[in-house]
């Protein structure tokens, strides 16, 4: 510590070459903290998935619904613990641009199913009693200023009601949250009875099932289980975990892993020839210099260090900066646009990566010429000052 | 003046420049007493700075054996030479050497980075070294603001501030005019009298070489003896 101040002074030895290399660092950074959490944003549900929660859907496509008979017998299968079923609706509210997710869901068993969704027991049963009621998530209602007592209409794109109006109105009466951030309350939920009572088509059917497999069975085999039950009928069925359906949900925008790491990748390049660049320069400029510091008496040993530690704290400097308005860029996103990229997050993981890269890359960065550095000879040195 | 300081004994240097040898220093043998002012002078590639280099540590002489207070140099190591020098040696260069990214107090207080001293004792050590040189109200100048007389002070400051025995100076006063190099050499003067450290300065200047007790003409890797007139 007590050389910081002499790594400080060396590292702004060239401010305007400084600044524009730690402005490298920055933006590489910031870009990181970005497709970071746009990557958790995809990959979230599979990570906010409940091992023991199992998904039922349609064999062929996930467009196809399921007979709502199907509860019981599902619910009768070995190792089933309990079951509930949702439906996707499609909608958007009062504009276009305002997309969220909307499920017709019986209330009380879709919030025994997902203890993680988190709102007053009131809410809940003031919302079961009213058929036209619907909760939204917090992130939701932030965004579009929505209140419980409000009123809103929902703009059918599938579902069309029995009169062929596709305006759909629920009366709100409970904003739920979650505290998991890799999970997200960005949609909106309302009773599958008045669903069902007002749509034109598709009565008696549901979207999907989920199930919570019983705490002492298998959940593959409950899933096998469930499909051998519905083998051979009309609607046959794939049963997967839950982490696994949010996979496949994910894959239908593409590899988005794959296309983060290949920019990230890319960017990470440049910035490692950029700022290795600097280094060697400034290690050239001052060899007569790193000669007086050995003269003094500092090891070959402390002379690297001295170099490494500038391109370390360079890439600190400049990586927490571009990180730290990541995470500010982060967090207005996921306070304005929750609903079109739930669950964006700059998790705790993407920042010790982060911090991991920044070391990594001063070292890499830094290596060769601290060695030089290290190994130039005092004579031969000062005869060049 | 009778204890000795330094010992060299049958010390040669050989650089190799290619295919070929040459010898800059051969079969020296020079004892050097505790608080004595030795001018060394000679031409150029006489050898001169290859002596100051290894009575530093900088250097390894080919053959023979070179011994500055207890520490026989030639069996040292490299990080053992560094901690040696640190304390026991003080280098003042023709060009003075400062570290422009550094103000005067910081250039000083860089030897006393090495010993365990905290920041405050740092920069007590500091503020006299730079008072005993008289730039005490300097301190928080950088080398750029600073003449060349004032840098060479500061140098100076820099090599006494962990109380070295031994001062090594490379043409101190090369880049200076008459005016300031008497200065410059009048302090030293005063380190090598008032505080006893002992001095061996590497100069061309005849009026410099004045200032010391004696003077050692250097040529053909040999020295020879001649009193200060």
């Amino acid at each position: 510590m007590k050389y910081f101040g002499l790594i400080w002074k060396n590292v702004w030895r060239k401010k305007i070459r400084t600044l524009l290399t730690m402005l490298s660092v920055v933006v590489a950074f910031l870009l990181f903290a970005a497709l970071s959490a746009i990557g958790y944003a995809f990959k979230g549900g599979e990570d906010a998935a409940d091992a023991e929660r199992l998904i039922v859907l349609d064999k062929v496509t996930i467009i196809n619904p399921l007979p709502q008979s199907y509860q019981n017998r599902i619910a009768s299968t070995p190792g089933v613990h309990s079951v509930t079923f949702a439906s996707w609706f499609g909608g958007f509210y009062q504009d276009p641009r305002n997309q969220f997710a909307q499920f017709p869901i019986d209330p009380y068993e879709y919030f025994a199913m997902y203890p993680e969704f988190k709102m007053p027991q009131e809410q809940l049963d003031a919302w079961a009693k009213n058929r036209q009621g619907a909760v939204i998530g917090r992130e939701i209602a932030e965004q579009f200023g929505i209140e419980v007592g409000d009123r809103i209409p929902i703009q059918a794109t599938i579902w069309t009601m029995m009169d062929g109006g596709r305006t759909w109105e629920f009366d709100i009466e409970g904003i739920f949250e979650t505290e998991d951030p890799r999970g997200s309350s960005a949609f909106l939920l309302f009773q599958h009875d008045f669903f069902e009572e007002a749509r034109a088509f598709g009565k008696g059917t549901v979207g999907w099932y989920i199930i919570r497999v019983a705490p002492d069975a298998d959940p593959v085999q409950v899933a096998n289980a469930v499909d051998i039950q519905f083998a051979n009928s009309p609607n046959e069925t794939e049963t997967s975990t839950e982490a696994a359906f949010a996979q496949s949900f994910a894959k239908q925008f593409g590899n988005i892993a794959m296309i983060v790491t290949l920019i990230l990748g890319a960017v990470f390049f440049t910035l490692l020839l950029v700022t290795g660049n600097t280094m060697s320069q400034s290690v050239r400029e001052r060899i007569p210099e790193l000669a007086v510091l050995k003269t003094l008496g500092f090891t070959d040993l402390s002379v690297l260090g001295i170099v490494l530690s500038e391109a370390i704290l360079i890439m600190l400097f400049g990586g927490l900066i571009g990180l730290g308005i990541g995470w500010v860029l982060v967090q207005g996103a996921a306070a304005a646009g929750g609903a079109m990229l739930p669950g964006i997050y700059l998790s705790p993981q993407a920042i010790a990566t982060a911090i991991g890269i920044m070391v990594l890359s001063g070292v890499v960065t830094g290596i060769f010429p601290a060695l030089k550095a290290m190994r130039l000879s005092i004579i031969d040195a000062l005869s060049r000052a | 003046m009778s204890e000795v300081l330094a010992t060299l004994t049958s010390v040669s240097k050989v650089y190799r420049k290619g295919k070929e040898e040459v010898e800059v220093l051969h079969n020296l043998d020079i004892e050097i007493p505790k608080g004595d002012f030795i001018a060394i002078m000679g031409p150029s590639g006489s050898g001169k700075t290859t002596l100051l280099n290894l009575l530093g540590g900088l250097d390894r002489p080919t053959g023979g054996t070179v011994v500055v207070g207890d520490a026989e140099l030639s069996s040292m190591s490299n990080s053992q030479l560094s901690h040696w020098r640190s304390t026991n040696i003080g280098f003042i260069f023709q060009f003075y050497n400062l570290l422009p990214v550094l103000t005067a107090q910081k250039n000083v207080e860089l030897p006393l980075l090495l010993t365990d001293f905290g920041g405050g004792e740092r920069a007590k050590r500091a503020g006299i070294a730079l008072d005993i040189v008289g730039l005490g109200d300097r301190a928080r100048h950088y080398p750029r603001e600073l003449s060349g007389g004032q840098e060479q002070r500061v140098a100076i400051a820099r090599a006494i501030v962990s109380d070295p025995a031994l001062l090594l100076c490379d043409e101190p006063t090369g880049d200076l005019d008459r005016e300031t190099a008497d200065e410059i050499l009048r302090l030293l003067q005063i380190l090598n009298r008032e505080h006893g450290k002992t001095i061996v300065m590497v100069t061309h200047d005849a009026q410099a070489a004045e200032y010391a007790n004696r003077t050692l003409h250097c040529d053909k890797g040999t020295l020879e003896a001649r009193e200060a007139v």
